[in-house]
């Protein structure tokens, strides 16, 4: 029964859906009160059907009704109950649910914040979210439903794909949708006004923080995936350039873009088409990711299933999102005004730089990824993209992006001169010199990677904190200003991490019999031996070793290796002692022919790898703080003042 | 600067900059594509001498050798096969009978030397590029009946 009230819910949202997607567009083109008022009660309705059938979902998990196709396919009754929950998006259709789950919460938030705005910029936005939210839903119901049958029901389910049968699943997909979906807020804004033709500084005021909220999100969505594949997939490497892995890059790098010029629309009213052109681009690329990681087009863990309707469907959606905005934008565009001029020399060119920087880091992922799956698709051959065009392609564009990401908050608007950028920064830029230069020798021999990373990453850092001292001279910066530094400081510990465990790590994979001894980064790690051990659903080989340092014990180490119960696939579970400045990493590999009890075993030695993470999370603190900086605050207030004034003249 | 000149500058510089990118990217781009052959490719000699390439089909059966680190196992496309050898621990999915994807170079006595064996995260998935050869070389022997 429970199912059944899920699909129902679904076809009662689709219609919700396109009501919200309909009417109040038309209301505001028309001027028809009645149908604007019509918006924000659609997506109270929407939000509220979506999470019924989500709900209905997450039910069917938690009883194990394995009548249920989806459940039987990715849940077991010996699978604990934080997997149940998390395995409602263990799989395609459900992960598809959540997406709309969170387009909904977005709409509704949108709804429940935006009482400032006007009243058909409002109904516009939640017309735009409400075609993407009927897309989205007519897509489940068509190609992947989550509620379909099994007649007659599984004994029991085939259980969770167990690399997923981790915390890091719990979190990582809904934070990386967050972000992901968010961006439909950014495009939804953009349309909206092109549709009125109001495309001025008050609507990058108010899609400012929405786009930032979803940055954000997209940011530590990012960030967990990367820990997640460092520590479960067994191989220490915390980025892959795979193709999926890149499919959540893409939206990043625009969206970061996005925000820049968003910054600029918003100060002196230039850059306007520009930032419109982001916003849909970042939410283009958003499906793109949808479609490359859902279609089956890609050959890795998150292709759960290929069924060449969905690709289609997808694609084809993608298509008319494109296509019609891009249109619209044709058609628009000419109308909208320049804004306000500026010299060579001034924040905004240093923004465009930015953009510009940011926009070919993009296209160059996107060559990568989508070359290799052209080609197949024209029968021209099977090829891959490795890590090296990647990292050929990318280091030489984050370099000066790094470097003029110093500079760029110096700069003044409208027109700035030589002197007045380097007067502030010159004693960042000496100590960014001497550092970077003297930084390698003392870590272990000269490196010209490491000098140039360790100085671009001192330079952001010295240049904020000089800033932060200039400003706090007079008084208390606004938060946007503190969020801003952070942001930045977090890139450079983020560079910090990369520079330092791409050339100082080591990584061995040894054979060790019971006894024997390796040396790693001035520790040594001994070889006891492995017994068996057996977990909730599954058995383990552990091993038994220890980390020594001048012969003292530092602690034991247990890496696993997992057969779980209900599949024949082993798990490597690596056994991971994390530190501020380095990570010692063991996994166990297979035991090794000689009779001696020998194994192989993966030795890794990380030194800064945390600080790659460290630099996520103090990314999105930035962005927090500048999301909720007074100033998007300040006219509701007033707003709210005015009404209140209203009605008390009224009464 | 006059506004005129101002703007030719920013289109000069932009179009320098665009240039430059591109130029850099294309020839990252060249030089880093990695093919894939089949064993029967392979073994007509149509895989390159010097350049690294992929590899895909089935781990033999009975083939996998693990006395020291070095692992050593044929992979076949039920029509070929090619003797590999890899260095290090192998993915858990790696198993006999199995699908598998291995990158690396080809020595002259015809042994692939993997530095790097692709690990695909399900056990029914079976890599397309694997799956791939094997159709072709099942296509090749049912022509040669006929």
């Amino acid at each position: 029964m429970i199912p059944e009230i899920g699909s129902f819910a679904l076809v009662l949202a689709l219609l919700v859906a396109l009501v919200q997607g309909s009417l109040p567009l038309i209301g505001a083109q028309r001027g028809i009160p009645a149908w604007i008022a019509l918006a924000r009660p659609a997506s109270s309705m929407l939000f509220l059907l979506i999470a019924v059938a989500f709900g209905c979902l997450t039910a069917s998990f938690i009883n194990n009704d394995f009548s249920v196709v989806y459940v039987a396919q990715h849940s077991n009754s010996r699978l604990p109950l934080e997997y149940r929950i998390s395995g409602v998006w263990g799989g395609h259709e459900g992960s598809l649910l959540l997406w709309v789950l969170m387009l909904s919460l977005w709409s509704l938030a949108v709804a429940a914040f935006s009482r400032s705005l006007p009243d058909d910029m409002v109904a516009r936005v939640q017309g735009v979210l409400g075609l993407v939210a009927a897309g989205f839903i007519l897509f489940i119901l068509l190609t992947s439903s989550p509620f379909e049958r099994l007649l007659p029901g599984a004994e029991d389910g085939r259980d969770l794909n167990p690399l997923l049968q981790d915390p890091g699943l719990i979190f990582h997909p809904p934070m990386l949708y967050m972000g992901y979906v968010g961006f439909s807020v950014a495009f939804a804004f953009a349309i909206a006004a092109l549709l009125s033709g109001r495309l001025d500084a008050a609507w990058a005021r108010w899609s400012r923080p929405w786009t930032t909220a979803a940055w954000i999100f997209l940011t530590l969505g990012i960030g967990l995936g990367s820990i997640w594949a460092y520590y479960e997939l067994g191989w220490g490497g915390w980025w892959f350039w795979d193709p999926v892995e890149n499919a959540s890059f893409l939206p990043w790098l625009v969206g970061t873009a996005l925000i820049h010029s968003l910054a600029v629309t918003e100060k002196r009213g230039s850059f306007k088409n520009w930032t419109v052109l982001l916003a849909i681009g970042a939410f283009s690329l958003s499906l793109l990711g949808t479609f490359l990681v859902r279609s089956g087009v890609l050959s890795s863990v998150h292709a759960f299933a290929s069924d060449p309707k969905r690709g289609i469907f997808i694609l084809v959606f993608l298509a008319v999102v494109v296509g019609s905005s891009l249109t619209l934008f044709a058609w628009r565009a000419p109308k909208v005004s320049l804004g306000g001029a500026f010299a060579l020399m001034s924040r905004e060119t240093l923004l465009l730089i930015n953009n510009v920087l940011l926009l070919s880091a993009a296209g160059a992922v996107l060559l990568g990824t989508l070359y290799p799956l052209v080609i197949d698709a024209l029968n021209l051959g099977k090829l891959s993209v490795g890590p090296p065009y990647f990292n050929a392609v990318f280091t030489p564009l984050m370099v000066p992006l790094l470097f003029l990401m110093a500079v760029g908050p110096v700069a003044r608007w409208k027109h700035t001169s030589l002197a007045e950028i380097a007067r502030p920064l010159r004693w960042a830029f000496g100590i960014a010199v001497a550092a970077g230069v003297s930084i390698p020798f003392f870590y272990g021999g000269w490196s010209g990677s490491v000098a140039l990373g360790m100085g671009l990453a001192i330079w952001i850092v010295g240049a904020s904190v000089l800033q932060i001292l200039a400003r706090t001279r007079s008084g208390l910066p606004p938060r946007a200003f503190w969020g801003m530094h952070l942001a930045h400081m977090g890139v450079a510990v983020t560079v910090v991490g990369i520079v330092m465990v791409t050339q100082y790590e080591s990584e061995r994979d040894v054979r060790m019999a019971p006894g024997d001894t390796v040396k790693t980064g001035g520790y040594q790690i001994r070889f006891l031996g492995v017994e068996g051990i057996s977990g909730p659903n599954y058995n383990a080989a552990r091993g038994n070793l220890e980390l020594l340092k001048d012969g003292q014990l530092v602690m034991p180490l247990h890496p696993e290796k997992r057969k779980y119960l209900s599949s024949a696939m082993p798990m490597t579970e690596a056994f991971i002692d994390p530190g501020l400045t380095r990570d010692i990493y063991v996994s166990l590999g297979d035991p090794l022919e000689g009779g001696d009890g020998a194994w192989s075993v993966r030795v890794y030695y990380k030194p800064f790898v945390s600080w790659i993470w460290g630099g996520a999370v103090l990314m999105a603190l930035g962005g927090l703080l500048a999301a909720s900086d007074r100033r998007y605050r300040l006219k509701s207030t007033a707003a709210r003042a005015g009404k209140l004034a209203a009605q008390g003249a009224a009464s | 600067m006059k506004p005129r000149q101002k703007r030719l500058a920013i289109i000069v510089g932009g179009l320098a900059t665009l240039g430059i990118a591109a130029t850099l990217i294309l020839n990252a781009f060249q030089s880093n594509l990695v093919f894939f052959f089949t064993p029967t490719q392979v073994a007509n000699g149509e895989a390159p001498k010097e350049r690294a390439f992929r590899i895909g089909g089935l781990v033999k059966e009975g083939s996998l050798q693990r006395s020291d680190i070095v692992a050593r196992f044929i992979v076949t496309d039920t029509a070929k096969e090619i003797p590999v050898s890899y260095q290090g621990i192998l993915p858990d999915l790696f198993s006999e009978g199995k699908g598998v994807v291995a990158q690396g170079v080809l020595s002259a006595d015809g042994k692939f030397t993997a530095t790097e064996v692709l690990a695909k995260h399900d056990e029914n998935y079976m890599p397309p590029e694997a799956q791939a050869a094997v159709n072709k070389a099942h296509e090749a022997t049912r022509t040669l009946k006929q």
